[in-house]
């Protein structure tokens, strides 16, 4: 099948069975290899990206679903030599260590920070617990998340007139 | 200086963060070559079954199918066994018999990934189910099935290990005020990196060269044993390179040879093409090696007072159908013999018994060195058990028997000599930091209102660093480990390691050790690992050696540099070698610190201005063979609270103090913790690998088999004390498996305590609500 998809900004067009997972086709066939496969029961999140703009794990998804949406993965993180706060945060506070599980975690944990610029710890723990580690216990995963957090905050501050966003 | 150039002691930012945070990685299903071809592995549905016929017809006619190889095809090459690390032998692919579920029976090779597992699903293969064991002591019993026709000896049996003075313990235990005794199931855990295994095989047909690029510890005893087991089909080991890219987790989990391996080298022996084998996840837990499976009986001789005298440990280890665990040769079980844990038994007498089930191989490590976990968690149970016996409180029992500081060097009586500890200090840390007097109030006053609450400690030795070659090799190869070291002309160098990087960041902490021992910034020193062409001869990274072993080699190695630039340092300085010291980070002649020079300066003239009758350059190399082993320590408490509805464990709080000598970068050091702790609670309350009585696997996939995730996993609190080691040469003992070795104890050991009152005295990991439940139901406290 005939399918057009946009990754991480530059449009791809791919001739794929219907069966190939979108995993598949990000790493085999666009050569994207910073998503990974840990599993094959959509348990442990190495291979989350973002489908229109939502955290999905492309291994439980066939690359056709995403036809003509656009996919997010960890090698569009960085804009113009500019590391993502998710990304500074992640070495920063040593969220990583086999480095893994690290690009579905920080995919999480961007589509997290989207839709929740300030969230508490149990949030963030709630927003990975679909993402397995077996290297950090998490604990250094939290404080990067906060890392990107407050930095992506102060950035937005910066950015608005002063008294813009306060009551 | 010291902060400027990153030595021992600063938490530098790790080097290989800048690749992984962008997803630039190199693992080895990255790994994508021209031509390349998929491997795709049929595994048995039964646990113990006679092949009668592998019909591979249908598969062979599927479009892209390039061939399906069974055993009766490496018959004719000697390939359907290859030895195990144990003296064993095991099967690459059964001829007439398969001995557990997921075992591998044929081998699919096609040119895409999914045409492969489309072949795989057309092997039609008719099985005779033969008689099933899956436990151990019944397979020990005279009328079991006899798992090993292949074996002259026609029983389960595999080999009998014993250390200690059993008739002196009989007596102490005869003598003694007090005995406890239990028994305890530490049950099968499966590493479950979240990278599976996987290899990417490159045979050259026309200079007979082999590339692999596998998911491997060990690589450089790899290519020995490939030169081993397949060097009557001419891979002699100049012609075989093994890479160990990225590995995304090893924990022990990626020192063993799998039969994929072997297949996919086969595979591309037989068709002249790359091949690439990556396991899925179900096969990674139903078919890889396993960890523990000890089923441990465990007595402790005591005095009135408490004094801890004498300890007998019989075990019953399942190693499943062949003992291809990962053990120095000598260590059958390991180095279970750390079982006397942090206290000066005046006897003690342990035996191990190796027993074959219709399960597949066990034994290797969890992240832990070669069986110390079940030896903690043994003696520290047995400790708890102990108080409650006397009516101690816990932490009061450990300080009284503990061995005391000024008794290291230690013997053990079970014959190990401990390098240096201080157990009470590191308790009475975690005691402080905890707050202990104070919780045990407050469980005091919980009590009263019928809450459960519980406070366990575990104060835990582990035994790491293998090890001193006069005791330690695998396969005859001694267990020592290597740098080598090259400083360029402009001051830079490069250290290659024969250790291998899973996630412990050696790319930043040996390069901080040479940074310390040379002077020159850590930005400056490139660290290499994994390549058997460029990296000197190493056993690889396992049971905490890295640090220990090739940590040393490092250090040993810089210090050879060192001394040669001694000598360059007094030419250029115009002074007598004797009168060059070194200083800050710099040479210079005693008492006139404005004369110095710099390594970087010195390095120069090792190419450009050395002495007349020296070799040029500045290079060293050293093979590290420890005089002894480490002795990382610790002390842990968990606090729990327990729901008397559900039965449902949650870490409250766990505060870990631990002591691993001198520390090199200690935001790694934390983070290791942090991941061991992790690993810790995994078995301590989820985590167990189940089989029914036909040997079907009862967890073989991630929907079942419970790895802990941000949800169930505390934060952790740590602390720590510094007892360099004596004989090692920056005084560093190895970090990364001591909380998965001191913590399940902890937690076991907080849950007993929270239901203690109700007369209970233990309870087997996993301890899962469902366990808890049924206590409280039988207590009459549920709700």
């Amino acid at each position: 099948m005939l399918m057009q998809l946009t990754i991480n900004g530059a449009s791809k067009e791919a001739d794929v069975e219907p069966r190939l997972l979108l995993v598949h086709l990000i790493r085999e066939n666009l050569l994207l290899t910073g998503t990974h496969i840990g599993c094959d029961t959509t348990s442990c999140g190495a291979c989350t990206v973002l489908l229109d703009g939502r955290p999905v794990k492309s291994c439980t998804v066939f690359a056709v679903q995403a036809n003509g949406r656009t996919v997010s993965t960890v090698e569009g993180l960085e804009q113009n030599g500019v590391l993502h706060a998710v990304q500074e945060g992640f070495t920063k506070e040593h969220g990583l260590q086999c480095g893994f599980c690290t690009p579905g975690m920080m995919m999480t944990s961007v589509a997290l920070l989207e839709r929740n610029a300030a969230p508490t710890e149990l949030q963030i723990r709630q927003a990975i617990s679909g993402n397995l580690c077996r290297c950090t216990g998490y604990v250094n995963i939290v404080k990067a998340i906060q890392y990107a957090s407050t930095k992506m905050g102060e950035a937005k501050a910066e950015k608005q007139p002063a008294t813009a966003g306060r009551a | 200086m010291a902060v400027e150039i990153g030595g021992i002691g600063h938490s530098v930012a790790r080097k290989e963060d800048a690749r992984f945070i962008r997803g630039k990685g190199n693992y080895v299903d990255d790994v994508k070559l021209p031509g390349m071809v998929y491997l795709d592995i049929v595994r048995s549905p039964y646990a113990h079954a006679r092949i009668l016929k592998i019909d591979a017809s249908k598969a062979l006619a599927i479009p892209g199918v390039l061939a399906v190889i069974t055993g009766k095809d490496l018959v004719p090459l000697k390939l359907e066994w290859m030895p195990t690390l144990m003296g064993d032998k095991q099967m690459v692919l059964p001829t007439d018999t398969v001995m557990y579920q997921a075992q591998e029976v044929a081998a699919v090779v096609a040119t895409e990934r999914y045409i492969a597992a489309d072949g795989v699903a057309a092997v039609e293969v008719e099985y005779e189910p033969l008689p099933v064991v899956v436990d151990p002591i019944k397979a020990l019993l005279p009328d079991a099935p006899v798992i090993r026709e292949d074996r002259a000896q026609k029983d389960n049996h595999i080999w009998h290990w014993e250390t200690g003075d059993r008739a002196g313990t009989d007596k102490a235990f005869r003598d003694a005020d007090v005995v406890v005794k239990q028994d305890i199931y530490i049950p099968r855990i499966v590493v479950a990196s979240i990278e599976t295994c996987g290899m990417v095989a490159k045979f050259d047909k026309v200079d007979g060269q082999l590339t692999v690029w596998m998911t491997t510890q060990a690589p450089h005893a790899i290519r020995t044993v490939i030169a081993l087991v397949a060097g009557h089909l001419g891979l002699s080991e100049q012609k075989i390179r093994v890479i160990s890219p990225d590995i995304g987790g090893g924990f022990g989990g990626k020192v063993p040879v799998y039969p994929g391996y072997v297949l996919a080298i086969g595979a591309s022996v037989l068709t002249g093409l790359p091949v690439k084998w990556i396991e899925d996840r179900s096969e990674n837990i139903q078919a890889d090696s396993f960890a523990r499976d000890y089923h441990i009986t465990a007595e402790v001789a005591s005095k009135k007072d408490g004094t801890m005298q004498a300890l007998r440990v019989k075990t019953i280890a399942d190693h499943g159908a062949f003992d291809a665990a990962a053990n120095p040769s000598k260590f059958p079980a390991g180095l279970f013999g750390i079982v006397t844990g942090s206290y000066p038994f005046e006897k003690a007498f342990v035996e191990v018994d190796g027993v074959y089930t219709n399960k597949p191989p066990g034994g290797i490590a969890y992240r832990c060195s070669f069986r110390v976990t079940e030896a903690a968690f043994a003696i520290e149970r047995l400790v708890d058990i102990l108080a409650l016996e006397l009516k101690r409180d816990p932490a009061d029992l450990r300080m009284q028997n503990f061995i005391p500081p000024q008794a290291f060097p230690y013997m053990s009586t079970l014959g190990w000599e401990y390098d240096s500890g201080n157990y009470a200090g590191a308790l009475k840390l975690a005691m402080d930091k905890i707050g202990y007097a104070a919780l045990r109030k407050e469980q005091s006053e919980k009590r009263k209102r019928g809450e459960l609450m519980g406070i366990g400690i575990s104060s835990f030795t582990e035994i790491v660093g293998a090890g001193p070659s006069k005791h330690f090799d695998i396969l005859g190869i001694k267990m020592f480990d290597s740098a080598e070291i090259r400083v360029h002309p402009t001051g830079k160098a490069i250290v290659r390691l024969g250790v291998k990087s899973q996630g412990q960041g050696h790319e930043t902490t040996f390069a901080q050790i040479v940074a310390e021992e040379l002077g020159l910034p850590v930005g400056d020193i490139k660290v290499e690992e994994g390549d058997t062409d460029t990296a000197p001869y190493g056993l690889g990274t396992y049971a905490s050696r890295s640090t220990p072993v090739a940590g040393a080699a490092t250090a040993v190695a810089a210090r050879k540099i060192r001394e040669k630039g001694r000598l360059i340092a007094a030419h250029l300085l115009e002074a007598s070698p004797d009168d060059i010291e070194w200083k800050d980070y710099k040479y210079q002649v005693k008492g006139v610190p404005a004369k110095s020079k710099t390594m970087a300066e010195v390095a120069f003239a090792a190419y450009t201005n050395h002495p007349q009758g020296m070799e040029a350059g500045l290079e060293a190399v050293d093979y590290y063979d420890p005089p002894s082993l480490t002795y990382p320590f610790g002390s842990y408490i968990c606090v729990v609270d327990i729901d008397k509805g559900t039965g449902e464990v949650k870490v409250r709080r766990f505060y870990a103090v631990d002591d691993c000598g001198t520390i090199i970068n200690p935001m790694i050091v934390e983070g290791q913790i942090h991941g061991g702790l992790t690993m810790g609670l995994a078995p301590a309350l989820y985590e167990e690998i189940n089989y029914d009585k036909d040997g079907n696997i009862q967890g073989g996939t991630f929907m079942d088999y419970l790895l802990p995730t941000s949800m169930e996993t505390p934060s952790w609190e740590t602390g720590k004390t510094t007892t360099p080691s004596p004989h090692h040469p920056i005084g560093a003992k190895g970090v990364g498996e001591s909380a998965t070795v001191g913590a399940p104890a902890a937690i076991a050991n907080a849950v007993v305590d929270a239901l203690a009152h109700l007369g209970v005295r233990h309870i087997d990991i996993p301890i899962t609500p469902w366990k808890v439940q049924k206590i409280l139901k039988e207590k009459g406290v549920a709700e």
